[in-house]
């Protein structure tokens, strides 16, 4: 009997069900036609992310477990999103010198400057 | 001028053949001369769905051959004025014709009628070139599925990359009480994941396969039937009349979803 009036229920309202197939099929279709339109491959895929991350990572540290590379499209435009999330940024003495210096994506330069400035800091403090 | 217009979907079994010959009968009926193209060389159909296969003599191949000139290759229908069929060979595959030749037999088609109409067969190989070769416009056929409208972005891309701008959407066999619970896309859905411009909305109606089944345009039929005028509906659009959509909501369902409706707006 109570399972009668459930079905009933569930007939009368069925948004209720948590089944909405409707949004399931949007969002699968959102995602695989954008990487239909972008028909770009895995690997390639993978060094882009991998390239656009060191550049990143010269001047801020990301978090590589929770950041996302996704590609989207909207009017027919498709479109690349990265979501990194900052756990802190680099404070990097000049950004222009460290760009001229820093033409390659050699990373432990970066850490170099990092130790620079703290001698500089060090330096700083001890002349105050 | 004539307009040269593809049907297409990518997919199979979406409704192109459908769609192409009942909107050639709608516009016929609209005193408009339309060739209606069968490019689907190997898989005809588009004879059956206007019961016009017990005439068919020629075909397209016969055409390109030599063997009959273009005017004896096309079935002229009784029942419409103005309305012809270029039937595809059956007894050829799809590679038995190139996109030069398609071009050529839709060009020469097109000095004599004002709607060239190509079904286009399924798929993205060769019979699909051979379909888009001469078009300069294309109408897409989708269903509100993931499959049809994932195949139908692949072949507007295709048709982009080809120069054919021009591109509308029709959405066929849509199921309002479906979407209304959520358990089907949209037109709106679709019409935002595939980013072209909406030229009609077809409802899943058995009247359609039961026009089939005889051979018989809807527009034929009993013309205030919903199918019938949503048919009639985008044949006007494309003579560039506005017509609103259609309400499919209206008088569907059951007393219950319409309760359903009443309370849940």
């Amino acid at each position: 009997m109570l399972n009668m009036i459930k079905r009933f229920l569930e007939m009368l309202f069925p948004w209720n069900n948590n089944a909405n197939s409707r949004s399931h099929a949007k969002s699968r279709l959102q995602l695989i036609i954008a990487h239909d339109r972008a028909s770009i491959n895995p690997d390639i895929m993978e060094a882009m992310r991998k390239e656009i991350l060191d550049v990143v990572a010269r001047y801020v540290e990301v978090d590589r477990e929770e950041m996302k590379f996704s590609l989207s499209n909207d009017q027919r435009m498709t479109s690349l999103t990265a979501n990194l999330p900052i756990r802190q940024v680099k404070r990097i003495g000049d950004p222009k010198k460290q760009l001229k210096e820093d033409s390659s994506l050699d990373l432990p330069k970066i850490e170099i400057v990092e130790l620079d400035r703290e001698a500089n800091a060090n330096a700083n403090a001890q002349s105050k | 001028m004539s307009r040269i217009i593809v049907v297409t979907s990518g997919k199979g079994g979406v409704g192109k053949t459908t769609t192409t010959s009942n909107l050639g009968a709608a516009l016929a009926k609209h005193n408009r001369s339309v060739a209606l193209i069968d490019a689907d060389f190997g898989l005809r159909n588009l004879d059956l769905l206007l019961g016009l296969e017990e005439r068919v003599v020629y075909t397209a191949i016969d055409v390109l051959a030599g063997e009959c000139r273009l005017a004896q290759a096309l079935v002229k229908d009784k029942r419409l004025k103005g309305l012809v069929l270029l039937p595809a060979a059956q007894n050829r595959n799809k590679e038995s014709v190139q996109p030069e030749q398609m071009k050529k037999i839709a060009t020469a088609l097109a000095k004599g009628y004002d709607y060239i109409l190509i079904d286009c067969p399924a798929g993205i190989e060769l019979g699909f070139r051979n379909a888009i070769s001469a078009a300069e416009e294309a109408l897409i056929v989708t269903t509100p599925e993931v499959a049809a409208v994932r195949d139908a972005d692949r072949v507007i891309g295709l048709l982009e990359a080809e120069g054919v701008n021009k591109i509308s959407l029709i959405v066929n066999r849509v199921k309002p009480l479906m979407v209304e619970e959520n358990k089907m896309m949209s037109v709106e859905d679709v019409l935002e994941l595939l980013g072209v411009p909406l030229i009609g909305v077809v409802p899943d109606d058995e009247k359609v396969i039961v026009a089939t089944n005889r051979g018989e345009p809807l527009v034929l039929g009993d013309i205030e039937s919903v199918p019938a005028k949503a048919y009639s509906n985008i044949a006007r659009r494309l003579e560039g009349e506005k017509v609103p959509f259609l309400d499919l909501m209206a008088n569907q369902g059951n007393i219950l979803s319409r309760l359903r409706r009443m309370f849940g707006g």
